[in-house]
């Protein structure tokens, strides 16, 4: 289990984070949502290392997180999918896919997360050869998401996987988080879509200006009418 | 006939200087691929392996001179990133090129210090040295290798860079230093292993370029160094392909120059010297302004999309 107890985090002399607690249990899909400039991001990307964390606590398996340098991180099993894709556009979509397995020695192991990942996404094997830059919105946001598989991940982060795609492309990415899922991959999602992150997920928390304010499960936040008023628009709640 | 016999002299050193300013502007080119930073102190590298080497080869036979120059000239260049750039990393691109040019003043200085200002003899490379005649002219051996050697330095460079775990790790960093890091990939490294690579094409390419010259002094590297920077950005600085072609293209273009009141007194057109050999330098420097006006990416640079 993924915990953070307690966390504070200054980010551009902003405290982004005041005292965040959450827990994201094995096998889960745990999602946060938030407006935009909530501290989600900030979350994610201290989990990951690349944000450094005032105080607390960030444990996976009881094992401490907080300080470790990003690969370690990484090996612990914890990889994120970044916001806004992020595909090294001048890449093949191989080399993207061998670059999320880069901190491991493995090669039968890697050639088998690799045909993972192809049967995951079938477009990425036919275009293999590609640079990635050429790909579309949707294509690019799977080869994230199976870059980050590729590193054999214990739990999944993911950073606003539906921002700027079409909603039919959005349908087809929740689709894989639930069957990444099914295969025994946590999944932390990370959400403006909380319409969508709320219908998928086991448990969910609200984040605003740096405080977890709600939380319970998808399906009960979903039809909270506070929630339906701030994040879901009343058009869309259904 | 006459005409392209009194032109070949100056096209095969022109190639040759070529190559010279191929191995520097590869240097400068990998750097700022990565880092985005011009490194100004690269040049002065390049002096310091020439003064290295006559230090070394002084004391010690050439077999141990050589090798021991290219060490410590690649240790060199790993410092100068460790100690003056990598605490810079997250600092405004400014700073780290105030800290590029200080480093270059200071090793110019130190050498000035270390040599009395004194031109220091550089040591004859037995046969490379050796003179030799090739269509008809005399030069020495070097002339006719060094465009050899730098092609298979670049397409060796290319390999790696295109098919090797370090290669992809280089590429991913370049284009982006934060899911770099998210891959686990330890970018210190990565940029450690450039200045390296960077630093040991510069080390060989010193040796190929003042063996054709008498000495070494201080200020040895600003000239070289000066126009493979020009080069790398006629190619299109951050592309090695680019930085290749275009040091090929300055050295031709400027050992003709230099050639051309020979080449056009041959011809009948003119009678006296004209002195278009002053203008070989102005040239260099007239091409980097017209490449900057019509054409600033360079021959095959990319549209510049600032990094985030």
């Amino acid at each position: 289990m993924l915990k953070i107890k307690d966390l504070h985090v200054s980010y551009g002399g902003i405290r982004a984070l005041r005292g965040i607690d959450v827990e994201v249990p094995d096998g889960k899909i745990v999602t946060l949502i938030g407006a935009n400039g909530a501290g989600k991001s900030t979350m994610l990307r201290t989990i990951s290392g690349l944000v450094k964390a005032d105080s607390g606590s960030i444990t996976y398996d009881d094992k401490e997180l907080l300080g470790k340098p990003i690969n370690k991180i990484l090996e612990a099993g914890i990889a994120q999918v970044p916001e806004g894709r992020r595909v090294f556009a001048n890449l093949t979509v191989l080399e993207n896919l061998k670059a999320g397995a880069y901190l491991r020695k493995d090669k039968d192991g890697i050639a088998a997360d690799l045909q993972w990942v192809y049967e995951l996404f079938p477009r990425l094997e036919e275009r293999h050869w590609q640079l990635a830059g050429t790909l579309s919105g949707g294509e690019q946001q799977m080869l994230a998401v199976g870059r980050a598989l590729m590193s054999r991940p214990k739990v999944l982060m993911m950073d606003e996987p539906s921002l700027g795609l079409a909603p039919l492309v959005v349908q087809g990415i929740f689709d894989i988080i639930r069957e990444i899922n099914k295969q025994g991959v946590t999944v932390l999602l990370i959400e403006q879509n909380a319409n969508m992150a709320l219908k998928v997920a086991d448990l969910a928390y609200v984040l605003e200006t740096g405080k977890i304010t709600r939380f319970g499960t998808g399906a009960e936040l979903l039809a909270d009418e506070s929630i339906k008023e701030a994040y879901l628009g009343k058009k869309r709640a259904e | 006939m006459e005409l392209l016999q009194s032109i070949l002299p100056y096209l095969i050193s022109g190639i040759s200087v070529g190559g010279q300013y191929a191995l520097i502007a590869i240097g400068y080119t990998m750097v700022y691929g990565i880092l985005r930073l011009i490194n100004f102190a690269h040049g002065d590298v390049f002096m310091v392996a020439g003064l290295v080497m006559v230090y070394l080869a002084g004391s010690m036979p050439l077999y141990f001179a050589i090798p021991l120059m290219i060490i410590i000239t690649v240790a060199l260049g790993f410092i100068i990133e460790r100690v003056a750039y990598k605490p810079l990393r997250t600092a405004p691109r400014m700073s780290v090129m105030i800290s590029a040019i200080g480093v270059s003043y200071l090793i110019q200085n130190l050498a000035l210090y270390i040599t009395g200002g004194l031109n220091k003899n550089y040591p004859a490379i037995p046969w490379i040295s050796d003179r030799i005649t090739v269509f008809g002219m005399e030069t020495s051996r070097v002339t006719i290798i060094t465009p050899f050697l730098t092609v298979i330095l670049v397409v060796a460079l290319v390999l790696l860079i295109n098919h090797t775990k370090i290669g992809m790790a280089m590429r991913a960093v370049s284009k982006d230093f934060e899911t770099a890091q998210l891959m686990g990939i330890k970018i210190n490294n990565v940029i450690s292993m450039t200045f390296i690579i960077g630093t040991f094409l510069a080390a060989i390419g010193s040796m190929l370029f003042f063996t054709n010259f008498i000495g070494v002094v201080p200020t040895s590297g600003a000239m070289p160094g000066l126009k493979a920077f020009v080069a790398a950005v006629f190619g299109g600085i951050g592309s090695i392909p680019g930085a290749v072609i275009g040091a090929f293209i300055i050295g031709i273009c400027e050992s003709i120059i230099k050639g051309l009141d020979t080449v056009l007194m041959v011809n009948g057109s003119i009678t006296e010297q004209v002195g278009f050999a002053t203008f070989s330098d102005a040239f260099t420097f007239a091409l980097l302004i017209i490449v900057l006006v019509f054409k600033p990416t360079g021959l095959f640079g990319e549209k510049t999309t600032d990094k985030v």
